[in-house]
């Protein structure tokens, strides 16, 4: 049980930091502080994402030692640099093909023994994922922060819960006008 | 017909048809903000928009004669590559979102130009037309990731496009704020689930996903769990009952054109990318009997139908009825999902472009009103059938079609949704089809009673129609919901079409 438990420590770290973020979110009433807490549940899914990727023993996903060297000895000049740089670009076919034969939930065991590959990399696709994904988190929170400018600007603060009564006011405020106007 | 079109097209562009569809209006929409005034920016919207339909009708075509269409982005080949796919069942809803583009971009001009200032004109078709190319994308696109982010891109720009009603109303401050958290939390969920499905399968496509799901186990927890984060995290775009909380302000305090666009098309597309995953990536078999799928979504629906027809009869303002009208409508296309048969699916399909198109025209009827009378309160609509008699009648025969009158578009859909529901032996969603229904009779006869039998609160008020840019597309609306409550055989074809696409692909593509 113990053993079941540490073995998958990122990931309780990781539900850690999304719990962290949620209650962040759903409970404060701060604005800002919501956001605060969505960028950390984000930081988290980024997090997940990244050690998915990871393969035990693998080092990061760029070609190394006799991986590196391409297939053909090369010649020399010219000629030589393009055959290593076309067996790179071979190389790189046969570990991206291998993401996706990577079969049930042993994609790790497939990459152990990608062909055409000696060393063992890590899976760069989740990486990349990730970076699409910050980009798309650091958008959101550019547009979420200006409307708090603006929420500030209009209503005076940034507390969901004055937002709301201040609201209310107004409502009531607009009814009454409209009982006037009925019985005038 | 459609061949005649396709024929006219040059060759390259119906080759890319697919392509063209999402770039030309994410191009069009960086043009925009160049563009000196907004006028200008309008024009590109509408020419970049019907360029967009064009695609989406070279698709139809494509999709009727071939079955598949699958265009390799970069010419990389599928599952590494990212691969648009079209099929009988997207092609629907590609359809419904250019259709919808198309007249929502020409009514835009009298109410864009009317509620927003004048120097954001051109940011605000911008963020529009890439509204539009997020919706498209998560329509057409057969890669789970690149999913997710045109549906960010989508929501992104929406959030943008509601907080605009700001400058009128300050209440769309906060209402975008919500809708930013909790469409982000959704979208978040959204990737979690397709990490837990990349892990089990290795794959991001969704044709190699659903085969390589159809290998494993079915107990396999990583699978259930990805399966269960995409339904709460599409659910809550789609604003799945009790998920649909950000939708009411969102739609009552927009701009009225953003209020148009998202009721007919947003959702809509939510509700597509969860049919895709339930039906295709995963197999109905799967979702419905080894997860009883059944017995989350159809209480969920019925509540949906009931409590939120409840909350719409007590509404003062008739943007936020509607509103909360929308959230009980998705309540029977779930319905519909929920069957789990083909029939059903494909009366939920249904109900869900009716509704599309009857929901668009009411929004756009309301923009008129805003456009010449200033106010949404059901007050304010008092007498206006005198008023602004084509504005109304339109917006009188899109809330009949709502309420299931029969010889409306309406009647047809509820009337086939309850078919299946009874042909599903399911009694009780029968009753509360009808019930919903009778709701709807209360909180639109509310709206048409004052409409039509009330003295007009102001008599100096004269006879002022909405604009011929609004008109248009407003007719054009109400009659399709006329045309396809008397001929609605061509849309159940595609409907149904699009079902058994759904159904047939489960696991075998």
């Amino acid at each position: 049980m113990l053993q079941f438990i540490l073995e998958r420590a990122n990931y309780w770290a990781i539900i850690a930091l999304m719990m962290v973020g949620l209650y962040i979110t759903f409970q404060s009433a701060n604005m800002i502080k919501r956001l605060v807490g969505l960028s950390i549940f984000q930081t988290s899914v980024f997090l997940f994402y990244i050690t998915l990727g990871k393969v035990a023993g693998g080092s990061a996903p760029i070609l190394f030692g006799r991986d590196a060297k391409g297939h053909g000895d090369g010649g020399h000049g010219d000629e030589g640099g393009h055959a290593a740089s076309a067996g790179d670009a071979a190389a790189h076919a046969g570990s991206s093909a291998h993401v996706a034969s990577g079969d049930g939930h042993a994609v790790e065991a497939a990459y152990g023994s990608s062909e055409g590959l000696i060393e063992i990399y890590s899976n760069p696709l989740p990486h990349v994922l990730i970076l699409t994904a910050i980009v798309v988190g650091v958008a959101t929170l550019a547009v979420g922060l200006a409307l708090v400018v603006r929420i500030r600007e209009s209503y005076g603060s940034i507390e969901s819960d004055e937002v709301r009564l201040l609201d209310i006011q107004a409502a009531d405020a607009q009814d009454a006008d409209d009982v006037v106007e009925a019985v005038g | 017909m459609l061949e005649a079109l396709v024929s006219l097209l040059p060759d390259m562009v119906v080759d890319n048809a697919a392509a063209l569809l999402v770039v030309i209006p994410l191009i069009f929409a960086g043009l925009c903000v160049f563009m000196p005034n907004g006028r200008s920016a309008w024009a590109l919207t509408v020419l970049g928009s019907v360029a967009s339909a064009m695609c989406a009708l070279v698709l139809l075509q494509q999709v009727q004669a071939h079955g598949v269409v699958s265009y390799h982005l970069g010419g990389f080949a599928p599952p590494l590559g990212i691969e648009f796919r079209v099929d009988a069942l997207n092609v629907l809803f590609l359809l419904l979102v250019a259709a919808i583009g198309v007249l929502a971009a020409i009514f835009s001009w009298p109410t864009v130009s009317a509620e927003i200032q004048r120097e954001k004109h051109t940011l605000f078709y911008a963020a529009h037309l890439v509204c539009y190319t997020g919706l498209a994308g998560v329509a057409i696109t057969g890669d789970a990731f690149n999913l997710f982010v045109f549906l960010e891109v989508s929501s992104i720009s929406t959030y943008v496009l509601v907080a605009l009603g700001g400058t009128r109303d300050r209440r769309a401050f906060p209402a975008a704020f919500d809708y930013l958290l909790m469409g982000t939390i959704g979208a978040t969920f959204f990737v979690i689930g397709v990490g837990f499905l990349y892990a089990a399968t290795g794959t991001l496509n969704m044709v190699d996903m659903g085969n390589r799901l159809a290998l494993i186990e079915p107990g396999n927890r990583a699978v259930v769990a990805g399966f269960a984060f995409i339904v709460v995290g599409l659910g809550l775009k789609a604003a799945m009952w009790p998920l649909h909380q950000w939708l009411p302000n969102a739609y009552a305090y927009a701009p009225s054109f953003v209020t148009m666009f998202l009721s007919a098309t947003a959702t809509k597309v939510a509700i597509y990318a969860l049919i895709r995953f339930i039906f295709t990536i995963f197999t109905p078999e799967y979702t419905f009997d080894a997860l009883t799928l059944s017995w989350i979504f159809a209480p969920l629906a019925m509540i949906a139908m009931l409590v939120c027809s409840f909350q719409a009869v007590f509404q003062t303002d008739v943007r936020r009825m509607l509103a909360y009208s929308s959230v009980a409508q998705v309540g029977y296309m779930l319905l519909g999902i929920s069957i789990g048969t083909s029939a059903g699916l494909s009366a939920g399909m249904f109900h869900l472009v009716n509704h599309g198109v009857m929901k668009g025209a009411l929004f756009m009827a309301v923009a008129g009103i805003v456009l010449t009378h200033k106010g949404t309160r059901i007050n304010d609509f008092a007498g206006l059938g005198r008023v602004a008699p084509l504005t109304m009648t339109a917006f009188a025969i899109a809330a009949l079609s709502l309420i299931g009158m029969p010889l409306t578009a309406g009647f047809q859909s509820k009337w086939t949704l309850l078919q299946a529901t009874l042909d599903g032996g399911w009694e009780l969603a029968a009753v509360v089809i009808v019930a919903s229904s009778f709701l709807a009779v209360i909180y639109m006869g509310r709206i048409l009673q004052a409409i039509f039998f009330q003295a007009p609160v102001n008599p100096r008020k004269v006879r002022q129609e909405a604009p011929l840019l609004l008109l248009i597309p407003l007719w054009v609306l109400t009659l399709a919901t006329l045309y396809i409550g008397v001929q609605a055989d061509w849309l159940i074809a595609l409907t149904e079409a699009a079902a058994k696409a759904s159904f047939l692909s489960g696991g075998i593509l």
